[in-house]
This record gives structure tokens, C-alpha cells and sequence, in this order.
């Protein structure tokens, strides 16, 4: 049995019945990751040796039958945004290049102890900023489906190798989208839990308000995994909360009958591209099928997400990223006469185009005369975008749509043209203003054979009912366990 | 003059570091001295990643300076970024709070000469993060990261102060306060307790205030005045030279005694305050406001008993100067017999008169008296019991002070104790009366003060062990009284 055919979860079912083990497992993943990582380019960097040691542990204690968790010896990938003791961590930015962090975010620590096996860092648009990977300082991330074409972004390399199967799971980041395009791009499944739902200690930070945590699969199950090993409050992140969380993985198994799904008049109109939503009205179809309603619903503010979004994420990523100055570490130019040009050479050598676009909008964003105008008002509108989507909860236990509006486009199709791509999260920023959680899980394949996803978004702390649909969906159909067609070794 | 012609207006900015043992939003020590960034951890050196997790000690702190100065705890306030690039800011931006501070309102009070309290305004306290120190050096500027994150109240005054006079008082009066509530340690030098000065002027009998200035790096009460002094005089001059104030911070250079331009408005810092995202509203219940304990007396509050007992204010200043003199006060107080006027002045008497001169000679330290205030006691019974006279007592408090000895030793030790016997004393008495007959026939035919000749004769044998009172006693029945 090749252990890189299966999903996480068929993998840790494998692993419990003693069927395959960790030290396979990891073999498989970096023989695959030889073969067809040249071409894809998701992972940055790879630890074979901390892998192996925890391989190894791993499989010593499914010996023992003393397993940590059902995570025990499964491979997993990290974005290079999370801070990993002893290992370059650049958040895909060349100002970052070189610098090993020396502590672990919460979240690795806690894939660590649940005795996942970390094989290596994955790439990522600079600091998050982006919708195809293309801003990373380190190369782009190619679609496994279609090699010319974009994985999404900014997880991009989180996405790209689940999709061609170099790593069974992976963890990404979502401010606007981040998780969930790339998820939809490259046909895999991809979760944004609830604001607070994960720490972000440890986490790079792109837009504090909205930044969070979450992981892909190629199963739903694996996702629900990932999410109960890293899921929980943190007393270093003063954001996390202290809910209890269930057992994401039971939930899959949950009945769905009778639930309702809203469906948003604001996410089927104009931009919108025909195939992409006829698969999502076929999703549609199926959950009825399986017992759901649909229910027509609107979110009148969404459209303003987002404009927003683009006040309130750059506003926190202008001083999030003021950090980044040449002082304690990462890059800092050489020969300069003063304290202002060593700032200014250091930061212009060290950011890409976009980070620094976003700076800028975000600087003016906050600046004296502009604030109430910007920030407040935006502040005002996610307000109300919160209170659209409650309203809607009230009446529907989870909203559908597609996840993005298009399937992979061409890499730099749209690189000239931030504006095209910022609409690129048309779908998926809302829940980020409103801090709900959502999904994208595949919805089927465009004549041409690019995936496509659809969205779940649920109410707060209600991520289990997103897997209980998710879950039931994937059981009626197969294209989970559609493989790209990459080239041979 | 032309200062005369004009008032100033001040208001003064308090930072001051609270005596946490750990920083604001980390772990690390906040201890003083210790090598350069060996006081650090990625959070306080803002690692990428990092986050802040609040102090909940440092709130508490803040809650006990709000009640003792009289301010409104906020149920919920917030904390913001305040933005600007400075090597020794490691995130680029301080955490502070700005549209919703922890405190609001509040008074300083300042003890005044004739007892009574003056209250001044305060605006607001809120809560901050230090900032690290830049050193710099011929070849380099180094960044010592040990300061930041030490936590701090930043306590904002009402533009009322008038005189460079009444600010010092006011300065005085917060620092003690603080010091009082043990959340600082009052360390001008070292900046635990820092000031900046907004200084204004205006011609006398308006309303509208002057433009004001930002006086920044002042660390002592004495560059304190003389900062703004030479502001108020600055400003003035300028104004009645036909020149106009600009709105500007300006440093003080007390070498050379004047203030320099730092930065004018145009070059001010656009801080780009937004609320700080990575910490949640601060909610602060109304179980835990009342949870927090102040000591028994605050300066105020002892000055205002001591004067009110009769103690000269100036007495009652050097008391309450002191919390350990104001526990020591009340301690005596309360080991006397019973507590009388005369009583409270003899205990402000001893403090201000024996015991700080002990102080001053190096015999006593404050921070390891010798005697206990039940000694301290003893000595004032032996007095009032005519045990010992008033001079006897002096004696016997520097002894207790020095070695902390039982004040009826010392007495028997030193042979201080008066003689009250009343036979002992009459046959003195008739000795004294039989060698000076003009005197007696002088004092029969009405010239009653000879009275204090015969007790000072009789003083002089006894070699001022008698007892004055036992003694005018008895040569008035002598002579016929």
C-alpha cells in the first residue's frame, strides 16, 4: 500500500490498525515530494531530520499502543508563517530570509504533542498578502491540476500539496480568504474556524482582527483532526478562547437531515463565472438530497466586505509590519549615514511590491484627518456585516456559496491588476469580518478539469455543523479522490 | 517686569513604572541594573509572531493609584497602538490606551501651611508599556531591550497648576502617593518616576490659554522649576517682544539651564492611534475594583489628622513624608496610655525633633529601627508620670534610638530618674529656706517670683533631679501659700 494515495483520515485509520507506519508514511511523502515537488514548488524547505526523529517516536509508541493522538506519525506541512524553534521562518518575505525563529508558535507545539511528524515549510504570499502565491519572495506555487496555472494564495503551498498529495494535511492561515480559494483552487478541503477558535501565538501577523489558524486535507475528516489538535485557548494569545472544543471528527459522522442552508442572493450575481456556478447549484441539489433545505437568503452588506476589508487589514498590517525595521533581526541594509535611511533602504530592500502597497494603504488608512473616515466607518460596516449574518443564522443553520468566483486563473494573469485580484475573495473575506467560520470543500471540476469548491460558512463556535455537512456531501460524491496527473520522476 | 503682567498655566505628565516583578505583557524581570538584553524573551523584543499577554498585577496597580487619587475605574477601557519608529520601540508601536483609559478624573492633593489640602485636577491615568534605551556610543548606537515592556501608569493633570512653586508640591504629592501605595519607587534619577511639563502662558485676567509647550526630560524637582521658570520667562519675553509661541516639544538642558526646541507641530509624530487588536476590551468588574486594598492612611489623610490635632504644619509634613514615620506615628500613638492632644504633639515632637536627628547623626536607620513603639511609649509615661523631666526624656529617646535599650534602664543607668520624695525634697526645701532669709521676708512681704529662685536653688542641690512640680509645692505650703 502506498501510504501517499490515502486522505488524513484514511491514513490515521492505517496507521491505528497497524497497517502502514509513521516512518513509511514520511518515505512516501518525501519520496513524492522528490518527484513532483520541482514542479509544483509548495514547499520551501524541508526538516527530513526532525521528521524522521518524530517518525520514528511515532512509531514506537503505536508499538506500544500508546499513541499521542489519532495524528500520531501522520505527515504534516506548515506555511511558513508559523514560527517553528531552530527553523528558517521567512512568512515568504525576503526581509525574513535567514532567520530562524527560536520558539515554537502554539500551534506546532500542538501538532508536536499530538506526534504529527513536521516534514517541512510551505510557501506563501509575502506576510499573507495575496491570492495566488505569485507575491512569495521565494517563487510562485504552481496548481497541481494545471501547471500554469495559480494554487490560490496566499496558502498556496498548503493547498498545492495536499492537492498532489506530498503531505496528507497541512496548516494555513486565513485573513480574507487565505485557506479557503486556495482550498477551492487546487480541489481539497480547507477550514477558517471561528476568531478565537485557534491561537495565533507564534503566527506571523498580517491583520490581527482576522487573522486565523486552520487547516487542508484532501478529506473533511482530516481537516476536523487537524482542527481538534490545534483548537483551544492559549494564555499567550489573549484573543483565543476559552469555549471547550468538541470533537471535530465525531461531528463528521453527524446526521444532516432537516438542517438548513441560506443561500445568499449577494454571492450569485454578477462575476460570478457560469461553470463554477452550476457546480455549486449541483452541491446545491445534493444536500437536498440529503435531507437539507435551501433557503434563500440575503447578506445586503456583503457586497462592502470588500472595501472593508482592504481598510482594516492594511490597517493592521501597516503596524504589524513595523517590526520588520533592520534593528533585532532579519535583513538590515548596508552603509547607511543615518537612523531614517537605514529604515527606509532596509524596508525598501526587504518588502515586495504588494506588502508595501498594503502599508501604505493601511498607513493612510490611520493617519490624522483620515481615521474616523476609514477606519471607523469600515469598522462600522463590519459591524453591520456581522449583524447581517446573524440575522440570516437565525433562520438557517449555515449559508452556501461558491468559494471563489472563478477556478485557477493563469499565473500572472492578474498580477498587474491588484484590483482583479483582491476580487478574488469576493466569497470568502465576509466571514472574516464577521469572524464565523467557514469551509470550502470541492464541488466538482470545470469542463476542462480545474476544481472547484463551494463555501460553508457557519454560525460562531459552530464548526461542527460545517463538518457534518461537508462530511455528508463527500460521502455522495468522489472528487476528493481525484489526483492531478503529475508528471513522472 | 513683565512676568508679573502674565500667568502661566501648567500641567504635568507623570510616567511611572509600576513595581510589578514581571513586565506588562511578558514574563521577564523588570529588575533594574542587569546586563543588556538579558531581561528579554520574543515577546518583549517583538519577534515576529510574538503577542502580548496582559499583566493582570499591573491593572491591579492601576486600580489602587485610580482609588487613592479619587479617579472613576473605567468597568472597561481599551488598549491602543500608539505608532512610531524609534530603535528602542521593538514593535514599531507602544500599547497604550488612548480614547478609553482604566482612570478618569482624580485629584492631587498638596498639604498647605496653614493644614489644610489643595486639590488639583487630574485628567485621566492610563496604562502603558516602557520603551527600551538607545545608548550611543563614538563607532555605534546600541539598544538595551531589559526597560521594555516594564509597565506604566501615565498619570495626565489638569492644566491647573500656576507656578513652577505649585508644581513641585503637586509632583511631591503624587510621588508620595505612589510611594505610599507601593507601586513605584519614586526614583527620579533612575526615571521610575518621570515628568513631562505642558507650559503655557497668558496675559493675566483672560481666559483663552496661551499656546503650549511640551517640556520633556526633566529628572529632578530642582530641573523641574528651573525648566519651567526659564519656560515661563522664555514664552513671556517672546510674547511681549511681539513673537509667538509655537506649539512645540522642547527639551531641557539642564546643564546649561535652558529649554531647545525638539520637534514644532509640523514635525510631530502622526502616532496613528488604532484600538490594539491581539488584547480584548479590558473589563475590569466591580467585585475586583473593591477587591483592591488601600493602606489604612494615605499621606492626605495623615496630614489632615495630624494637623487637625493641633501639630504644626510643617511637622506634619515631615511625618507624612514618610509612610514608615506615619505607621511609626500611629503605632506610638496608640501604645500610649491614653491618646490626648498632648500626647499626638509629644509623638510629632519625638519623630520630627529625637528621632530625626538620630536619623540624621547615622544612630538610627528607619529601615531597621532599634526600639519599638511601645519604648517609644514608655518614654512619654515616665515623662508625664514625673518619673523622668522633659530634658531626662530627650536623653533617654536618643539612648533607645541608639541601642534600643528599655527606656527605665537607661533612666536607672544614666541616674536620670527625679527625686519626688517628698521627704527627701523637704528637707532640702527648709535647707534652702533657712540659708537665703532677705529672699523668704522679701517673697512674705508679696514678691511671689522669688518662687523660682528658691526651686532653682533647690534644683541646684538636688543637681536637677527634683522634681519642679513636688518642689514648687512644697516651698509655697512653707512659705504660707
Amino acid at each position: 500500500m502506498d501510504p501517499s494515495s490515502l486522505s488524513l483520515g484514511a491514513l490515521s485509520d492505517a496507521l491505528a490498525r497497524g497497517e502502514t507506519s509513521a516512518s513509511s508514511a514520511l518515505d512516501a511523502s518525501l519520496s513524492r515530494i522528490r518527484a513532483h515537488d520541482g514542479e509544483v514548488k509548495a514547499f520551501l524547505r524541508l526538516d527530513e531530520a526532525g521528521a524522521r526523529k518524530a517518525a520514528l517516536g511515532a512509531d514506537e509508541r503505536r508499538s506500544r499502543k500508546a499513541p499521542l493522538s489519532p495524528l500520531d506519525g501522520v505527515p504534516v506541512g506548515l506555511k511558513d508563517i508559523f514560527c517553528q524553534r531552530g527553523i528558517e521562518t521567512t512568512c515568504g518575505s525576503k526581509i525574513l530570509s535567514g532567520w530562524k525563529a527560536p520558539y515554537s508558535a502554539t500551534v506546532v507545539e500542538r501538532l508536536e504533542r499530538a506526534g504529527a511528524v513536521l516534514v517541512g515549510k510551505l510557501n506563501m504570499d509575502e506576510f499573507a498578502m495575496g491570492s495566488s502565491t505569485e507575491n512569495s519572495a521565494f517563487g510562485t506555487t504552481h496548481n497541481p491540476w494545471d501547471l500554469t496555472r495559480t494554487p490560490g494564495g496566499s496558502s498556496g503551498g498548503s493547498a498545492a500539496a495536499v492537492a498532489a498529495r506530498l503531505v496528507p494535511g497541512t496548516l494555513g492561515t486565513d485573513t480574507g480568504g487565505s485557506i479557503r480559494q486556495p482550498a477551492s483552487l487546487v480541489g481539497c478541503v480547507g477550514m477558517k474556524p471561528t476568531y478565537g477558535r485557534v491561537s495565533r501565538f507564534g503566527v506571523i501577523a498580517f491583520a490581527s482582527s482576522l487573522d486565523q489558524v486552520g487547516p487542508f486535507a484532501q478529506d473533511v475528516r482530516g481537516c476536523a483532526m487537524l482542527l481538534s489538535a490545534i483548537s483551544g485557548r492559549d494564555e499567550r494569545d489573549q484573543t483565543s478562547s476559552a469555549r471547550a472544543v468538541p470533537d471535530f471528527t465525531s461531528s463528521c459522522a453527524r446526521d444532516v437531515r432537516g438542517l438548513r442552508i441560506g443561500v445568499p442572493q449577494e454571492f450569485f450575481g454578477e462575476g460570478l463565472d457560469p461553470e463554477v456556478e452550476k457546480a455549486v447549484r449541483a452541491t446545491m441539489a445534493r444536500f437536498e438530497s440529503l435531507g437539507c433545505t435551501m433557503k434563500p437568503i440575503s447578506l445586503p452588506t456583503a457586497p462592502h466586505a470588500i472595501a472593508t476589508y482592504y481598510i482594516v487589514a492594511t490597517a493592521e498590517a501597516s503596524s504589524n509590519l513595523a517590526r520588520y525595521d533592520g534593528v533585532r533581526f532579519g535583513h538590515r541594509t548596508k552603509d547607511v549615514g543615518s537612523l531614517v535611511e537605514m529604515y527606509g533602504k532596509t524596508r525598501d530592500e526587504g518588502f515586495g511590491a504588494e506588502v508595501k502597497r498594503r502599508i501604505m494603504l493601511g498607513t493612510y488608512a490611520l493617519s490624522a484627518g483620515y481615521y474616523d473616515a476609514y477606519y471607523i466607518r469600515a469598522q462600522k460596516v463590519r459591524a453591520l456585516i456581522q449583524r447581517d449574518f446573524l440575522r440570516a443564522f437565525a433562520e438557517v443553520d449555515a449559508v452556501i456559496s461558491p468559494t471563489s468566483p472563478t477556478a485557477a486563473f493563469k499565473l500572472g494573469e492578474k498580477l498587474d491588476d491588484p484590483l482583479a485580484m483582491y476580487l478574488n475573495d469576493i466569497y470568502t473575506v465576509p466571514a472574516n469580518l464577521a469572524g464565523l467560520p467557514g469551509l470550502s470543500a470541492p464541488a466538482g471540476f470545470t469542463s476542462s478539469g480545474l476544481p472547484i469548491g463551494y463555501q460553508l460558512v457557519g454560525r460562531p463556535w459552530d464548526e461542527e455543523t460545517l463538518f457534518a455537512l461537508a462530511a455528508a456531501h463527500e460521502r455522495t460524491t468522489d472528487f476528493h479522490t481525484r489526483a492531478p496527473a503529475l508528471g513522472k520522476a | 517686569m513683565p512676568v508679573a503682567d502674565f500667568e502661566p498655566v501648567i500641567g504635568l505628565e507623570v510616567h511611572a513604572q509600576l513595581l510589578t516583578e514581571s513586565k506588562i505583557f511578558c514574563g521577564c524581570s523588570t529588575a533594574f541594573g542587569a546586563p543588556p538584553n538579558t531581561q528579554v524573551c520574543p515577546v518583549c523584543l517583538a519577534l515576529p509572531g510574538s503577542l502580548p499577554a496582559l499583566n493582570r498585577k499591573v491593572v491591579e496597580m492601576a486600580i489602587k493609584a485610580g482609588k487613592a487619587l479619587g479617579c472613576k475605574i473605567a468597568e472597561r477601557s481599551v488598549f491602543a497602538r500608539k505608532n512610531y519608529f524609534y530603535p528602542d520601540l521593538p514593535k514599531g508601536y507602544q500599547i497604550s490606551q488612548y480614547e478609553l483609559p482604566i482612570c478618569l478624573g482624580g485629584t492631587v492633593h498638596v498639604a498647605q501651611p496653614d493644614g489644610s489640602l489643595r486639590g488639583f485636577g487630574l485628567t485621566r491615568i492610563h496604562i502603558e508599556e516602557d520603551a527600551g534605551k538607545n545608548i550611543h556610543g563614538d563607532a555605534a548606537s546600541e539598544v538595551d531591550l531589559n526597560r521594555a515592556g516594564t509597565p506604566l501608569i501615565e498619570i495626565v493633570g489638569e492644566p491647573e497648576l500656576r507656578s513652577a512653586d505649585e508644581a513641585t508640591e503637586y509632583l511631591k504629592s503624587l510621588r508620595l502617593t505612589l510611594v505610599y501605595l507601593g507601586i513605584n519607587d519614586g526614583n527620579l534619577e533612575e526615571g521610575s518616576f518621570r515628568c513631562d511639563a505642558n507650559v503655557s502662558v497668558r496675559r493675566k485676567g483672560t481666559e483663552k490659554f496661551g499656546t503650549r509647550v511640551e517640556l520633556k526630560n526633566i529628572n529632578s524637582y530642582r530641573f523641574i522649576r528651573q525648566a519651567i521658570e526659564f519656560e515661563i520667562e522664555r514664552q513671556v519675553e517672546l510674547i511681549e517682544s511681539g513673537g509667538t509661541v509655537r506649539l512645540e516639544t522642547r527639551l531641557f538642558d539642564h546643564e546649561k539651564g535652558v529649554t531647545r526646541s525638539m520637534r514644532s507641530k509640523e514635525e510631530a509624530n502622526d502616532y496613528r492611534y488604532f484600538p490594539e487588536p491581539d488584547l480584548p476590551p479590558l473589563l475590569v468588574s466591580k467585585e475586583w475594583i473593591d477587591s483592591v486594598q488601600l493602606p489604612a492612611r494615605l499621606p492626605n489623610q495623615a496630614f489632615s489628622e495630624l494637623a487637625a490635632s493641633g501639630i504644626p504644619a510643617t511637622d506634619a509634613r515631615t511625618i507624612i513624608a514618610d509612610a514608615r514615620l506615619v505607621t511609626l506615628y500611629f503605632d506610638v500613638l496608640a501604645a500610649l496610655p491614653a491618646i490626648t492632644d498632648e500626647g499626638r504633639k509629644w509623638t510629632a515632637n519625638t519623630l520630627c525633633g529625637e528621632l530625626s536627628r538620630a536619623l540624621n547623626d547615622g544612630t538610627a536607620d528607619l529601615a531597621a529601627l532599634k526600639c519599638t513603639p511601645a519604648q517609644i511609649a514608655r518614654v512619654f509615661a515616665l515623662q508625664t508620670g514625673g518619673t523622668i523631666s522633659s530634658t531626662a526624656g530627650r536623653t533617654v529617646l536618643a539612648e533607645l534610638f541608639a541601642t534600643g535599650s528599655e527606656p527605665d534602664a537607661i533612666v536607672t543607668a544614666k541616674g536620670l530618674a527625679q527625686v519626688s520624695d517628698t521627704g527627701a525634697l523637704e528637707a532640702i526645701v527648709d535647707a534652702v529656706l533657712a540659708k537665703s532669709p532677705g529672699e523668704v521676708e522679701k517673697y512674705k512681704a508679696g514678691k511671689k517670683n522669688l518662687l523660682g529662685f528658691f526651686v532653682g536653688a533647690a534644683m541646684k542641690e538636688l543637681k536637677g533631679k527634683g522634681n519642679p512640680g513636688e518642689l514648687n509645692k512644697i516651698f509655697k505650703s512653707k512659705l504660707g501659700d
